[in-house]
C-alpha cells in the first residue's frame, strides 16, 4: 500500500511537473483494495484492471521501474512505450492490462476464467472493475456467462463513490452494488474497502468458491477516491472537506499501520523505515525511467500483427520522415 | 506449397467450413467453438453441425445472447491459452461486441508492446438475397479491413473457405472471416488433405484471362466465373478470388492488370470508401500505366438492404451489374 501511494503521489508530481505526456488517474486512497485482493491472489492467477491501474500493476508485482518508463513513453517501459498509463500490461505475470474502455475488463477477465476451467489449472482470474462500470452493459453481460459458465471468476468492484464526475447515487438506483448479484444467481458480498483485511478474506473465500467449481463471486469494495478523475481535474462535483473527512478517518495505511502498532507487530522505527526504503524505490524507478531512452520512431510500425501484414513497411515507408524506402515501387 | 494438393472431394462451402473446424479442433485441444445456438441446434445456419457430438459440449458451446460477454472472453481466453473460434450469427448484430473487437482485440497486441498474442477467429455471416431485410443481410467486411490489427478474410470457393479458415485458426493474430452466408450450398473442388492451407493474404487466380481483369469477392467470385464462361469467345475475362481483404495480395492483382489492362472490383459492401476503393487505389498507385480504360465498381450502391424482393433484388449486386461493368471498358 505505501509502494502504491509513494508511486502515485510521485506520478502526481511528475505530471504536474509536465514531465509525464498523456494523462493519469492516480489510485490513492484506494490502495487497501488492489493489495489486499492481490494479495488473496496467487501468481497464476489472472487479472484485468481499469484507467486507474497502476494500483493493481503494483499489487500484482510489476515492478515500479518498469511502469514509471511506461508512463513516461520509455522504450523500457512495460509495452515499449506504446501502452502509458492506462494501458500497463504484463501479460507475463497474468495481468491483462489496465484498460482504458469502463467496463471492458470483466469479460476479458471471463475468458481468462474460461481457460483456466478449460484446461483445468487452479487458478482464477479477477476483474477489478469501478463502481461507474456497473452500468455498461457488457459487465453485466461478462458477470452472466461467468455465472451461468460456473467460471472461476471474481469480480471486484471498486465503489470509489464517482464515476468520472458524476456521484455514484446519480448513477445506480441501488444502494449496495453487490445487491446485483443475486439477479445472477452469485454471492454478492459488500466490504469496507479501506480495510486491507476485509477485502482479503472476501477475495480469499471468492477464489476458493471458484476452485471448489462454484463459480464467481461479485465483491463490492466500498473505498474513496483522494485524487480527481483524473490529473488536473477540477473536480466541481465534491468539497475539499469530504476527501479530508475520508482521509483523516478512512485512511486505509493509517487504519492498518495502527492496528499492526496496536497489535505490537510494528513500531514507528519500522514504519519509518519502510516508507523512506519505499520513497528510496520509487526515487530510484523515476531516476531510471528519466535516464531510459525513447522508442526510435520506427517501433511504431511494429508488434501489430504476430505475422506482420506487407502494407504497413509500405505505406510507412512512403511516408515516413528518414524516406528510406522506395515505396515498394514495383515501376 | 500447401495448397498443391491433389486428393479433392465435391463439397459445399458449409461442409467446407465444417470440415475446417473439425479438422482443426481435432489437430489442437484449445480450439473452441462458441456463439448462438452452435451447439444443439447446430448452427442456426447449419454450419456448426454435427461438431457438438464428435467434440462435447465444453469445446462446442451455446452462449447466452451476449455477443460482448462472449467475443470479450474470447479475448481472455485468448491471452490465456485457448484459441477460441466464437461465431457472430448475423454481421449486424457485431456492433454489440465492436468495442471488444476494435478497442481490446485489435489493439491489445500492439498497446502492449508485442507481448499479447490473440489467437481468436471471429466467423460471421453477411450478405443480401435471402429476404431477410436491413438487420440480417449486411456487408460490413470493410470495415474489419479497415481495422489496424485485426485481418479480414471472405473466401469466394468452398476452396477458399476451408482453406483459409484453418489459416485463420492457426494464427496468432486475431481474424475476422466472413461466411456470405448466400453461399453456403455453393460447391466445389476441395482438398481433403488436413494439411491443406491457404495463407492469408494470398489472392487467387479462378480463371486466367487476357482482356481484363475482374477482381471479386465472395458470392461475386462464381457469378463472375459465370459472366466470364458466357463471354467466352468474345471477351477473355480474368477472374480473381481476393480471398483475404487485408492483407491484400497487391501483386497477384497488379500482375493481372499489367497483362489485361483493365480493373473491374465486383464486392458485396455499400461502394463509397470501400473494398473496391482500396484495391483501386493500390492499382493506381503501383500499376497506373498498365490502365488502359477507367476502373469499375461493382457493390451496393450506399443504401441498406431492403426487404421487397424487388427492391432487394436491384440492390444487391449481381453477374449482370459485372457484366455490364465488363462491357463498358472492353
Amino acid at each position: 500500500m505505501l509502494l502504491i501511494r509513494e508511486h502515485e503521489d510521485r506520478a502526481g508530481d511528475l505530471f504536474a511537473d509536465g514531465e509525464l505526456p498523456g494523462f493519469v488517474h492516480l489510485y490513492i486512497g484506494e490502495e487497501a483494495v488492489a493489495v489486499g485482493a492481490c494479495g488473496a491472489l496467487e501468481d497464476e492467477d489472472y487479472i484485468t484492471s481499469t484507467h486507474r491501474g497502476h494500483g493493481h500493476c503494483i499489487a500484482k508485482g510489476l515492478d515500479p521501474k518498469r511502469m514509471i518508463a511506461e508512463l513516461y513513453g520509455k522504450e523500457d517501459g512495460y509495452c515499449k512505450g506504446k501502452g502509458g498509463s492506462m494501458h500497463i500490461a504484463d501479460v507475463d505475470a497474468n495481468m491483462l492490462g489496465a484498460n482504458g474502455i469502463v467496463g471492458a475488463g470483466p469479460p476479458i477477465a471471463a475468458g481468462a476464467a474460461w481457460s483456466g476451467q478449460y484446461f483445468d489449472e487452479d487458478r482464477v482470474a479477477l476483474a477489478f472493475f469501478g463502481d461507474g462500470a456497473v452500468a455498461q452493459g457488457q459487465v453485466h453481460e461478462a458477470i452472466n456467462l461467468a455465472a451461468t459458465w460456473d467460471l472461476p471468476g471474481i469480480f471486484l468492484i471498486e465503489n470509489n463513490q464517482y464515476g468520472e464526475g458524476t456521484p455514484m447515487e446519480k448513477q445506480h438506483n441501488i444502494e449496495d452494488l453487490s445487491q446485483t448479484a443475486e439477479a445472477y444467481g452469485i454471492p454478492g458480498f459488500t466490504v469496507d474497502g479501506m480495510d486491507i483485511t476485509a477485502v482479503y478474506e472476501a477475495v480469499r473465500e471468492a477464489r476458493e468458491r471458484a476452485l471448489r467449481g462454484d463459480g464467481p463471486t461479485l465483491i463490492e469494495a466500498e473505498t474513496y477516491r483522494y485524487r480527481g478523475h483524473f490529473e488536473g481535474d477540477p473536480q466541481p462535483y465534491r468539497d475539499e472537506s469530504d476527501i479530508d473527512e475520508w482521509r483523516e478517518e478512512n485512511d486505509p495505511i493509517d487504519a492498518f499501520r495502527k492496528r499492526l502498532m496496536d497489535r505490537d507487530e510494528l513500531t514507528e522505527d519500522e514504519f519509518a523505515e519502510m516508507r523512506s526504503e519505499i520513497e528510496a524505490e520509487i526515487e530510484e524507478a523515476v531516476a531510471f525511467a528519466q535516464e531510459a531512452d525513447y522508442p526510435d520512431p520506427h517501433l511504431a510500425y511494429e508488434d501489430m500483427y504476430a505475422d506482420p501484414v506487407p502494407e504497413i513497411d509500405y505505406f510507412a515507408d512512403r511516408l515516413r520522415a528518414d524516406g528510406e524506402g522506395n515505396g515498394g515501387d514495383r515501376q | 506449397m500447401s495448397e498443391a494438393m491433389s486428393k479433392t472431394e465435391t463439397m459445399t462451402v458449409r461442409e467446407a467450413i465444417r470440415e475446417a473446424l473439425r479438422e482443426e479442433m481435432a489437430r489442437d485441444e484449445s480450439v473452441v467453438v462458441f456463439g448462438e445456438d452452435v451447439a444443439n441446434f447446430g448452427g442456426v445456419l447449419g454450419v456448426t453441425g454435427d461438431l457438438v457430438e464428435q467434440f462435447g459440449e465444453d469445446r462446442v458451446v451455446d452462449t447466452p445472447i451476449s455477443e460482448a460477454g462472449f467475443i470479450g472472453a474470447s479475448v481472455g481466453a485468448a491471452a490465456s491459452g485457448l484459441r477460441p473460434v466464437p461465431e457472430i450469427m448475423f454481421v449486424d448484430f457485431i456492433g454489440v461486441p465492436m468495442e471488444q473487437i476494435h478497442n481490446q482485440l485489435a489493439k491489445m497486441r500492439y498497446m502492449f508492446g508485442g507481448k499479447a498474442d490473440l489467437p481468436v477467429t471471429i466467423r460471421t455471416t453477411e450478405g443480401g438475397g435471402q429476404r431477410a431485410a436491413s438487420q440480417h443481410s449486411s456487408s460490413y467486411h470493410t470495415w474489419f479491413a479497415h481495422l489496424p490489427g485485426v485481418k479480414a478474410v471472405t473466401p469466394g470457393t468452398p476452396r477458399a473457405a476451408k482453406g483459409l479458415l484453418k489459416s485463420s485458426i492457426r494464427s496468432n493474430d486475431p481474424v475476422i472471416f466472413f461466411e456470405n452466408k448466400v453461399m453456403y450450398e455453393m460447391e466445389g473442388e476441395v482438398p481433403t488433405d488436413e494439411d491443406f492451407t491457404i495463407p492469408i493474404g494470398e489472392a487467387h487466380v479462378e480463371r486466367e484471362g487476357d482482356d481484363v481483369t475482374v477482381v471479386a469477392s465472395q458470392r461475386l467470385v462464381g457469378e463472375t466465373l459465370e459472366v466470364a464462361d458466357d463471354l467466352e469467345g468474345e471477351t477473355d475475362v480474368e477472374v480473381i478470388d481476393v480471398q483475404s481483404l487485408y492483407p491484400l495480395d497487391t501483386n497477384t492483382i497488379l500482375d493481372s492488370v499489367e497483362k489485361t489492362g483493365r480493373l473491374v472490383v465486383a464486392d458485396e459492401s455499400p461502394l463509397s470508401y470501400g473494398a473496391h476503393a482500396e484495391v483501386i487505389s493500390r492499382v493506381a498507385e503501383e500499376g497506373f500505366y498498365s490502365l488502359d480504360a477507367p476502373v469499375q465498381r461493382v457493390g451496393i450502391p450506399d443504401v441498406h438492404v431492403p426487404f421487397s424482393p424487388p427492391l432487394e433484388d436491384d440492390v444487391v449486386p449481381s453477374g449482370d451489374q459485372v457484366r455490364a461493368a465488363i462491357e463498358r471498358i472492353v
